[in-house]
């Protein structure tokens, strides 16, 4: 069997998701290959042969592939797809677009947001945001998979002139198939910030609606410097517009797995809970002792937000 | 302008669901079912385009069991003009591949301009349909969407994507599927829903449609996800920064 992976960058960097996703490759056995398409992204290329366990990187270096449009990656996948057994990617925003399209054109149903791989054709996926978690056997002819990147241990750099012809040595140039698009690009809202990865942060803040307002939640980036850890923010929060869209973690959002979890002002709506599920200690910060969240919480602190954040914050030994 | 709303009944996402022991599935007998909350949305959109006068029909489509009647009747009620069910067997579980297909076909006959669909939906989260419609019609696809803004001969849709917002352009005919900042999914009174009454919901079988209705994938069972038992309340800040401080210690 072989493994292809389609990589997930921002045309400039890896994603971090990646190192995650060959991780679950490897769980899955046999040989693993990775496409990375994209417009000058031979650096990219050069970063993602360097994961443990890739086999080789197949790289299509053009301009009409400056943005990840499905309608230009599915036709690309489908012509590579008769060499592999199974295709999978990371379950975010670029690989939950294409993977359905991909897998329709290949007359298959694909298995999206695999958080468990039991063997090389059955998988856990949650249902029902996270309520009930499904095991779903396959028996077609090829696997498609999009993979929950937080579930699954992240693979290592492989180390100079380990393995054969590391580095530049494995990436392939790809011929580019008859393509174009009538889709464009206009422009795009990046969130600027200097905080870490949400999706695979050690640590995660996150405030919800008590925060009570965009200034009071300056207080939750306050902490969240101050522990290096990732912003989050419920629906509510990114509704009110305490919080950008990006911040947002459950069933809709992102899906996080930090060693610890901070929950400021969170009530716990099932959603959100969908998204926190695999926090390994959750601590919450709440006004309220019948929330939701405060019963799931390994510890909870219950009071008003505006005091304890600060008074926390002054208490916590700088990193 | 001819838009397709294509929507599923769902438990209602106010319901508590329980894992059945045998581990078949979920509990749905005699539980609350409504809208998908992601199609909700998607009807609003193609409700307000035909408001601004820049669409002349709207036609929702639902597949599944004779229930499903009532979220298409809803959407009636919400400003489509009429209604198609494609009959489903009452436990029947169809997949997106297959959904995906009966609804081309739908399209193939209706010549949509749009065709809106949620996201996902909140039983099965699988979040496919309308990315693999687009596929087997050759059309482009704008999923996650948070804002749809006519032009003329396309379409430009802001999609929420895991660094923030992009715009794209797509030219007509295109498939969109709605986020949940889309807009606020306007509530149906009883007078509305009486309305809607006298708006035509064509029923037809789905077995009827030459696409093989056979599950792909096999579910081997539905169990329950590990239970997280709550801890400890703490009596001062001094009590959770020693406990940060230890947590962050371990990392």
């Amino acid at each position: 069997m072989r493994i292809l992976v389609l990589a997930t960058h921002d045309q400039n960097r890896l994603l971090a998701d990646n190192a995650r996703i060959i991780g679950a490759a490897k769980k899955l056995g046999g040989e693993i290959d990775m496409l990375v398409v994209g417009h000058n992204v031979r650096d990219v290329a050069k970063n993602a042969s360097k994961l443990e366990g890739v086999n080789k990187i197949l790289l299509l270096d053009d301009k009409l592939f400056s943005r990840p449009f499905a309608q230009l990656i599915t036709p690309l996948l489908v012509q590579l797809a008769d060499n592999y057994s199974h295709i999978i990617t990371s379950s975010n925003s670029v690989g939950r677009n294409i993977f359905p399209r991909l897998a329709a054109k290949l007359d298959l149903m694909p298995i999206t947001d695999v958080i468990k791989i039991h063997s090389i054709n059955c998988f856990d996926r949650p249902i029902y945001a996270g309520n009930a978690i499904e095991t779903v056997k396959n028996e077609q002819a090829k696997t498609i998979l999009t993979i929950r990147a937080s579930e699954f241990e992240k693979v290592g750099q492989e180390k100079e002139g380990e393995g054969e012809g590391e580095g530049e040595g494995k990436i392939e140039n790809i011929k580019i198939p008859k393509l174009a698009i009538n889709t464009s690009f206009i422009e795009e809202y990046r969130t600027k910030s200097d905080s870490p990865d949400l999706t695979t942060a050690s640590i995660v803040v996150a405030g919800g609606r008590a925060i009570g307002s965009k200034e009071n939640f300056a207080l939750v980036k306050k902490l969240a410097k101050k522990l290096n850890a990732a912003i989050g923010a419920t629906r509510a929060a990114v509704d009110l517009g305490y919080a950008p869209n990006d911040w947002q973690i459950g069933q809709t959002g992102k899906v996080i797995a930090p060693k610890l979890y901070i929950a400021i002002g969170i009530s716990g709506a099932l959603q959100h809970i969908a998204g926190i599920s695999g926090a390994k200690k959750i601590v919450a910060i709440n006004d309220d002792i019948d929330a939701p969240m405060v019963k799931i919480a390994d510890y909870s602190l219950i009071g008003d937000l505006n005091e304890i954040l600060p008074d926390l914050i002054s208490r916590l030994k700088q990193k | 302008m001819k838009i397709l709303v294509a929507l599923k009944r769902v438990v209602d996402h106010n319901v508590r669901i329980r894992v059945k022991e045998d581990g078949s599935g979920v509990e749905t007998e005699n539980v609350r079912h409504s809208m998908n909350p992601f199609c909700k949305h998607a009807v609003e959109a193609a409700v307000q385009i035909k408001e601004q006068n820049k669409a002349k029909e709207i036609i929702a489509i639902s597949i599944g069991p004779i229930e499903a009647k009532d979220v298409l009747l809803n959407a009636l009620a919400m400003g489509c003009d009429r209604a198609i069910l494609l009959k489903t067997e009452k436990e029947q579980k169809i997949e997106p591949l297959a959904v995906a297909k009966l609804l081309k076909i739908i399209v193939q006959q209706e010549k949509p301009d749009l065709v809106f669909l949620g996201k996902q939906a909140i039983d099965d989260d699988a979040n496919q349909t309308g990315q693999m419609l687009a596929g087997l019609l050759d059309w482009p696809q704008g999923t996650f969407s948070s804002k749809i803004e006519l032009e003329e001969n396309r379409v430009n849709v802001t999609r929420e994507v895991d660094f923030g917002r992009a715009k794209i352009s797509m030219p007509i005919p295109a498939v969109i599927t709605a986020d949940l900042r889309l807009n606020v999914p306007r509530k149906t009174a009883l007078p509305m829903i009486i309305k809607a009454k006298k708006k035509p919901i064509n029923i037809m079988e789905a077995k009827d449609f030459n696409v093989d209705l056979q599950n792909r994938l096999i579910v081997e069972r539905i169990s329950e996800p590990p239970k997280r038992e709550g801890g400890k309340i703490l009596n001062n800040v001094q009590e959770l920064a020693n406990i940060i401080n230890e947590l962050e210690a371990e990392k």
